[in-house]
């Protein structure tokens, strides 16, 4: 049995991929994820891994690029603006269909922005970020031993589904500490055929690539990624649900926000506010199925963020106009409490609530 | 009996050259085939493709390869070189690649000493976007985006990259070598032979710049073209090893 240590969330997500059979990692240091690259500089020797800390975050996401070309689990990790400079080498992993594993803990932006905590990296992270039609396999986790789960978890679906996973996470969960217990995983890594690590007796070459000339071959490559990525949506959507059933309100948050939401729920119940809340845990495939069943049931929902309304817009698009959807967020690194939620959910309950 | 004398090199695809008359790219890319072919080490290597008229090198190579971003072959080819050490990895590249939009992961690749070949293919112009200027364009050099010549004042000197890199402890071996005739061409082989064998023993980074005719974008005919690298280019761009690691003759 493994027993519980106490870590913190950077640190758990270095150990983590080491649990899941990583053993390639490529970082620069960003404040406030560096502790998980000096986690790796630390551990990777120890298990016979390669970590090495690149020129730039440019230089490190095609370092992962080519390692898992050759069919390694790979890692790599950054906060928002590096995040940004990844973008390029994101959208050629996409487009070459190469497992990976990326993590951002989220700081406020635009720009150089602030090192406090922030979610407004939720547009890039779901809907692309690089160009072209393309998506990551988002996972939010809110809690360390989430972060380990999520962590293992991540690898194995870039390996089942050849995409990049992103681990968005931010700069609280990054810095907190809980107890944590990594399990033994029973994952058999996967063969894969297609990697291109040196012929070694195969007939052909294997070509690790995203250019497609021809647009005929251009659009039956992106059909195929459409295909896949309606799998993930079909197949990965994940969910937590708390007091959804009988909810007059229904808040919805991801990542640290959820607790705060959660905080918030608990304090409305006891004064006999009906409150729910749905925590996204897969945030691109975005769980829309139960905000299409309490839109039935519900009279309105309030999605709290750490950014200016981002994914509200596909509380939005699940909702489909059916109920109210409000918004309540900070930004800049401002953390809202549990009290100026409760206020919000009393708000949202007065106007829409239909009370 | 008649005797074959030359043939296909087994890492040359039987595949048609996209490369416009009188380039010098079908000649980089046979000797490179043949050195691989010849030091027998195919069934373990593993090239990068780049951005540029080469971006196709990875339909021609018959051996594994991989089609990186713009400038980010050294990068891709560290990420395959820690992953699969036993391998032997080179990357191809042109000026725009590896002199501009990828001077960074160049510079860092041989700093840190990866064990990885570098074939650049230095023609002073960028052929793939239609003949603009690069770092490597020579001073009064006329192309798309120096239409009145390329002017030190606002476009800076052409940079010499192999002797750049050659001050770097990382880079084990550094030649500059050019293919406009036949001496040359033995010499430019000579020169990817000794860099594969240098990561091939296990020393860090190796890199041979070969300079390269444009015919098409320098506006001249392939002949003219031979002769404007050996009465322009060479002057500027001297060759010879820069280089290698002791023990290794000039």
């Amino acid at each position: 049995m493994a027993e519980k240590i106490l870590m913190k969330g950077n640190e758990a997500i270095g150990e983590a991929a080491i649990v899941a059979g990583c053993r390639r990692y490529f970082g620069y240091p960003i404040t406030p994820q560096t502790e998980l690259t000096e986690y790796m500089a630390k551990r990777m020797p120890q298990v016979g891994g390669v970590f090495l800390q690149a020129e730039s975050e440019v230089a490190a996401i095609n370092m992962v690029y080519g390692a898992a070309g050759t069919g390694v689990r790979v890692m790599t990790s950054s906060s928002s603006p590096g995040i940004s400079l990844k973008q390029e080498g994101i959208s050629y992993i996409a487009g070459a269909e190469l497992p990976c594993v990326i993590v951002n803990i989220m700081r406020g932006g635009p720009g150089l922005g602030g090192i406090q905590p922030g979610q407004a990296d939720y547009f890039q992270a779901t809907k692309g970020g690089g160009h072209g039609d393309y998506r990551n396999i988002v996972l939010a986790p809110n809690s360390v031993q989430e972060i380990v789960d999520m962590t293992i978890q991540a690898f194995d679906l870039a390996d089942q589904y050849r995409n990049p996973v992103m681990l968005l996470g931010d700069g609280a969960l990054g810095q907190m500490m809980e107890p944590v217990e990594f399990k033994a995983t029973d994952t058999v890594p996967s063969i894969k055929a297609w990697a291109a690590n040196g012929m070694r007796g195969r007939t052909q070459p294997n070509i690790i690539n995203s250019l497609h000339l021809q647009p005929e071959k251009l659009e039956q490559h992106n059909i195929h990624l459409q295909q896949k990525y309606a799998a993930i949506q079909k197949n990965e959507t994940r969910w937590e649900e708390l007091y959804t059933e009988d909810a007059d309100l229904i808040l919805v948050a991801y990542g640290i926000t959820s607790r705060i939401a959660r905080s918030a729920m608990e304090k409305a119940r006891s004064e006999s506010y009906k409150v729910g809340l749905i925590r996204p845990q897969t945030l691109w495939p975005f769980p829309a199925a139960p905000f299409a069943k309490y839109a039935k049931t519900a009279k309105a929902f309030l999605a709290v963020e750490l950014s200016a309304g981002q994914m509200v817009e596909d509380v939005r698009l699940a909702v489909n106009g059916v109920r109210p959807v409000a918004f309540y967020g900070r930004t800049g690194g401002m953390i809202p409490s549990p009290k100026a939620v409760y206020e919000q959910i009393v708000k949202t309950l007065k106007e829409r609530g239909g009370n | 009996m008649a005797e074959k004398l030359f043939s296909r090199p087994q890492s040359l695809k039987d595949v048609a050259f996209h490369y416009c008359p009188g380039c010098h790219h079908g000649i980089i890319h046979r000797l490179v085939a043949e050195v691989i072919d010849e030091l027998d080490v195919r069934d373990k290597t593993i090239g990068v493709a780049p951005v540029g008229c080469s971006v196709l090198a990875y339909e021609y190579f018959n051996c594994d390869m991989f089609e990186a971003a713009h400038g980010r072959a050294p990068a891709v080819a560290t990420g395959i070189k820690r992953s699969q050490p036993d391998t032997v990895v080179f990357t191809y590249q042109g000026d725009g690649d590896l002199a501009a939009i990828g001077c960074a992961e160049i510079v860092h690749a041989a700093a840190r000493g990866e064990k990885i070949t570098t074939i650049f293919v230095n023609n002073a112009i960028y052929g793939m976007t239609g003949g603009q200027m690069a770092p490597t364009s020579l001073i009064e050099q006329v192309t798309n985006t120096s239409p009145y010549g390329r002017n030190a004042d606002s476009a800076g000197m052409p940079i010499r990259m192999s002797e750049m890199l050659a001050t770097l402890d990382g880079a084990s071996f550094i030649a500059r070598v050019a293919v406009n005739n036949p001496a040359n061409m033995a010499k430019a082989k000579a020169a990817i032979k000794k860099a594969f064998e240098i990561q091939i023993n296990g020393h860090g980074f190796s890199m041979v710049e070969i300079l390269s005719t444009c015919p098409t974008n320098w506006g001249m005919s392939p002949l003219e073209a031979a002769a404007w690298l050996e009465q322009k280019m060479i002057p500027y761009y001297p060759l010879g090893q820069f280089k290698a690691p002791e023990g290794v003759a000039k």
